[in-house]
């Protein structure tokens, strides 16, 4: 790709043959924001990146599908409520819970169209000092078997950027309590929760750990030069984003550990 | 032409944070008698001719899919108001 790197040195696994055989949907939305940062990313990563229109009727030959941020549908009516309705969404509901497992992950609006499409349970709303909030958010990586996760260390502390408004994952205490069973809180916020989240959640997996969800941008730390380590220092490492993109990867050529 | 009003609210046990952030603004203006506000949402779904117990039906149907979460709201009022 002509645009990688701007600075610094490439970071991707070496563009293998075999790893840029592996397609990643990345889904745009009327209102989408960061569709063409998370494409990015999966070529940084290694492997070739699908662009997918909500209004498709099928979802064509690819290995993963990321569901980006942004306002899909101007936030109208709830976040992610109107996006979860559109075409290509049954498609990619249907393949989630198929057999196959297609490994789906939403960021952010993402993660609202993952709660409103019912992959994943809960509910976000306002956070809970009502502020649109951005800042460089330290999370630990809880669960590494999931499909998003799997190149990640358990209690593994990263640094990747938070920026959202409606923020604040809720849901009833009794599926709070199934998903810490469950290991399904695959992320949780670290030294300040920014949002009311409960139980300091910011991200979280289906049963089967192919569809996960987080409020935080892991897109938008995947190269040297562009990510939080050189904006305030508070740790991790501007690249600390990547390994959810490489884990998908390692996922879909089945080298996972 | 008759609307059909759908009434959408928070559920009672969810922190309204819109709504506290109304109570919070009311007493600087000097309305002090309100000690909580809750924010919900009206939404007026306009029919062409007569509302007929299937249309409701419809209309209750997408209250519940739609226009609400039930993981976070209650739709409380599914009702008919003649224009």
């Amino acid at each position: 790709m002509t645009e990688l790197p701007l600075i610094g040195e490439a970071v991707a696994v070496a563009a293998e043959p075999r790893l840029a055989g592996a397609r990643i949907g990345v889904v745009t939305f009327p209102g989408t924001l960061d569709d063409r940062d998370a494409a990015r990313a999966v070529r940084l990563a290694g492997a070739t990146a699908v662009e997918l229109w909500h209004g498709d009727a099928e979802l064509g030959d690819v290995d993963a599908v990321i569901i980006p941020g942004g306002f899909s549908y101007g936030d109208y009516l709830r976040a992610g409520a109107i996006a979860r309705f559109a075409p290509l969404m049954s498609k990619i509901i249907d393949a989630a819970n198929s057999d196959a497992k297609l490994p789906v992950l939403g960021i952010c609006n993402g993660f609202q169209i993952l709660t409103e499409s019912h992959l994943l349970p809960g509910s976000m709303i306002k956070n809970d000092h009502l502020k649109f909030l951005c800042r460089d958010q330290v999370l630990r990586v809880e669960n590494t078997n999931t499909a998003w996760t799997l190149d990640y260390q358990a209690g593994q502390e990263i640094t990747i950027p938070l920026k959202n408004q409606d923020g604040q994952y809720i849901a009833d205490e009794k599926t709070l309590d199934a998903l810490e069973a469950e290991g399904r809180v695959v992320f949780r916020y670290v030294g300040f929760n920014p949002n009311g989240s409960r139980r300091d959640i910011a991200g979280i997996s289906n049963a089967a750990g192919n569809v996960v969800g987080l409020m935080p941008h892991p897109e938008h730390a995947v190269e040297p030069g562009f990510g939080p380590e050189s904006l305030d220092g508070i740790g991790g490492s501007d690249t600390d984003g990547l390994g959810f993109f490489t884990s998908v990867l390692n996922k879909i050529v089945g080298g996972d550990k | 032409m008759p609307r059909i009003v759908v009434d959408v609210m928070p559920k009672p046990e969810i922190l309204d944070p819109q709504g506290k952030a109304i109570v919070g603004a009311l007493p600087r203006l000097g309305f002090t008698s309100f000690s909580s506000v809750r924010q919900g949402k009206r939404f007026e779904l306009t029919v062409d001719g007569e509302v007929t117990e299937e249309i409701l039906a419809q209309a209750r149907d997408a209250a519940e899919t739609l226009l609400s979460n039930p993981v976070i709201e209650d739709v409380i009022n599914v009702e008919v108001v003649e224009a």
